[in-house]
């Protein structure tokens, strides 16, 4: 199964190892190199990539709210010109028709109502009454549907306002019948200067709805009237009926379109643009959500955001991936580096113990065999001449050093071979031969600690191999030492020879040591893995006896048991070719 | 038999000689290879035991030149074991080169002696 731990590279968890010395900064370096490669590298490619996204967007998201301002804007002021041309049209109508018409005639309620027709025939519906009205107030006639003839105005706001500025235009009322309607009055001052006439009408708002349902305004708009205390004038489809007092805000006054930013009562943002009306008591309103008007730009938002996000994520994978891989190179150069110093160290260090090893012994050779034989000479004279043979004693003194002599210049021999085959060589090398010399250099540990030795060989024709003795006696020594090391006083380590085949021999190491778990089996053979690392390990053991077992043709394999055993085999070729 | 042993060791060459001696054999011993190369020159040998490595006149240059003054010597050289190989190197394309490493026990060295002087005398 493919699982996260996979995605660790070799670098990552190098507690195992033991840092060679010196080294110790390497190891735990590659992570922070990789943190570093990756932080530098991904700055500097997603940081101007983010940015410029950032710009970008910034820069698309105010032009396209100015472009709907604008839009706003200029729907507004279109709409604020139809609606100020039809009232500014009904009322030159009135006026019209009240310069060209005399008082008495407009008295005529037939001649009122001829006009009344010919106004709705021509303007189209919207006008629902006329009344002619006098200097005192008073209504002289009216066609119409209510009964307002013979009504005193007097003292009404809206007569002394006509009066005033010769004309008038309402808000929206309910008359009766409760239709909202609003009245346009025009006044004509008689030609006597002293008296004039009112004309007025009142004028349903349908015209004014059909206006402004007629425009198209996208985003949830709203397109409605309001007067100067903030009652609809018209109805609006979110924001109350005529009449109803407006949920928005009354705008502050101005004699331009405006397009300003605020709020609903549920907390959305509208654009509400609105156009006092001149000489009319409506404010225009044009209420858009911006929500709804932004939707296309949020949805190019979400693509931009993706394509960032995407690109962004990809880059740095890319970049992990490249960092990864190259600091994996650079580890695995610098540990390949560092096992050839290692390696070149440990030649250089046999070497140099060789040769100290086969001067020393030869310095201790010279007087050995000085004290031998003068050891020798003494026995002689014991045997030989007549007057010492009474000195028994003194006799049998002898035999105690000559055996001395003799150990000491085995050790010697052992020592001085040992040196003599670290030159590399091909020669014929007797396995069991080869071993059992090893395993007197360990002598004196075995039987100081009880520790049984076995060696067999399992075939009958063990042949004599071509191989490199002093490589060999060093992959022995090593196993064998390792083998010391893990088994326990009176443990036993058996030597099986055997052939493999009909060109391999195969050497067999097995103890019944303490074992190796099966975490440490995996790295047993790495340089630098060690267990012994308390207690002066270097790790390099094994990991040099793999190299020297592959540089003779051999292979090397460990099976172990924690607690039962551990088993090495080596397997060599009998004919080593020589270089 | 006489024999001459040559070694720089004085405490080992004496030892050695006195104990030939014990045994019947009539022995000289030398210090230096330029004496013993002098005694030749005014009596021939049977056997004389060399070492190898020698100041001044190593071993088989001082059996080279004893061989002109006494050509019927037979010569037995004593080695230690670290320049065996060496010994081995310099004397390659001789045959029967006799030789003994330190230290040497002396029933062997006394077999080797019996074996060449007896060699001889089977040969003629």
């Amino acid at each position: 199964m493919f699982s996260l731990k996979d995605l660790k590279p070799n670098f990552w968890n190098k507690r195992l190892w033991v840092s060679p010395p010196g080294a110790s900064q390497y190891l735990f370096n590659y992570r922070r190199i990789w943190y570093l490669s990756i932080l530098l590298t991904s700055t500097v490619a997603l940081g101007p990539l983010i940015f410029i996204t950032l710009v970008n967007y910034r820069v698309t998201e105010e032009s396209i709210e100015s472009e709907w301002l604008l839009r706003s804007s200029r729907t507004v002021s279109n709409t604020h010109r139809a609606i100020s041309f039809f009232l500014t049209e009904r009322r030159s109508a009135l006026d019209f028709i009240v310069h060209d018409n005399h008082g008495k005639e407009l008295s005529d309620p037939a001649r009122l109502s001829t006009i009344l027709e010919n106004l709705k025939r021509s303007f189209g519906g919207g006008f629902l009454d006329l009344g002619l009205i006098d200097s005192a107030g008073k209504q002289i006639s009216y066609v119409g549907p209510y009964e307002l003839t013979d009504k005193d105005y007097s003292d009404q706001s809206w007569f002394e306002q006509v009066v005033d500025r010769e004309f008038y235009i309402s808000d929206v009322f309910l008359g009766y019948r409760n239709v909202p309607h609003l009245v346009i009055a025009v006044k004509q001052t008689c030609p006597d200067g002293k008296t004039f006439h009112v004309l007025r009408a009142s004028i349903g708002i349908r015209p004014f709805e059909d206006l402004l349902s007629s425009l198209e305004i996208g985003g949830l708009g709203d397109a409605f009237m309001i007067n100067h205390q903030g009652i609809l004038q018209t109805n609006s489809h979110y924001h109350g009926r005529v009449l109803a007092q407006s949920s928005l805000p009354i705008p502050e006054p101005a004699s331009t379109t405006r397009v300003i930013e605020g709020e609903d009562v549920g907390g959305e943002t509208l654009f509400v643009g609105y156009r006092f009306i001149e000489s009319t008591p409506f404010i225009l309103m044009i209420v858009k959500r911006k929500s709804e008007l932004l939707k296309a730009w949020y949805n190019t938002r979400m693509r931009l955001i993706l394509f960032l996000v995407g690109s962004a994520t990809f880059i740095l994978a890319v970049i992990t991936g490249m960092v990864t891989f190259m600091v994996n190179r650079v580890h695995v150069a610098d540990e390949r580096r560092l096992m050839s110093l290692h390696k070149m160290e440990y030649t250089n260090k046999m070497a140099s113990i060789g040769r100290m090893a086969a001067s020393v012994a030869h310095e201790i050779n010279n007087p050995l065999a000085i004290i031998g034989e003068n050891a020798g000479l003494i026995k002689d004279l014991f045997t030989f001449k007549e007057e010492y043979s009474k000195h028994e004693h003194l006799h049998k003194m002898i035999d105690p050093v000559l055996h001395s002599v003799a150990r000491a210049g085995k050790i010697t021999r052992r020592l001085l071979t040992f040196a003599r085959n670290l030159d590399a060589a091909v020669e014929p090398v007797n396995l069991e031969e080869t071993i059992r010399e090893v395993l007197s250099f360990l002598n004196k540990e075995a039987e100081h600690r009880g520790i049984h030795i076995q060696v067999e060989s399992l075939s009958d024709d063990m042949p004599v191999i071509q191989s490199d003795r002093g490589k060999l006696e060093q992959i022995f020594l090593n196993i064998i030492n390792n083998a010391f090391a893990a088994l326990a006083d009176d443990g036993h380590l058996w030597i099986e020879l055997a052939r493999h085949g009909a060109e391999e021999v195969q050497i067999r190491f097995r103890d019944d040591g303490h074992g190796i778990s099966p975490e440490d089996l995996e790295h047993i053979f790495e340089p630098f893995f060690s267990t012994k690392t308390d207690h002066g390990g270097t790790g390099l053991g094994l990991s040099i006896t793999s190299n020297l077992t592959h540089e003779i043709g051999g292979r090397i394999q460990v099976e172990s048991e924690v607690g039962k055993g551990t088993c090495f085999t080596i397997r060599l070729p009998m004919k080593l070719e020589a270089e | 038999m006489r024999v001459m042993l040559v070694d720089d060791e004085e405490e080992l060459i004496s030892a050695l000689a006195e104990r030939l001696i014990l045994r019947g054999i009539d022995t000289e011993w030398f210090t230096c290879g330029l004496t013993a190369l002098e005694r030749v020159g005014s009596g021939c040998f049977d056997l004389v035991v060399l070492d190898v490595k020698m100041p001044r006149i190593g071993g088989l240059e001082l059996r080279d030149k004893m061989r002109a003054v006494c050509p019927d010597m037979k010569f037995i050289f004593l080695t230690g074991y670290g320049s065996e190989r060496d010994f081995l190197l310099a004397t390659a394309r001789e045959p029967n080169v006799c030789y003994l490493v330190k230290p040497v026990e002396i029933g062997v060295l006394l077999a080797e002696m019996k074996s060449l002087i007896e060699s001889d005398g089977a040969k003629t």
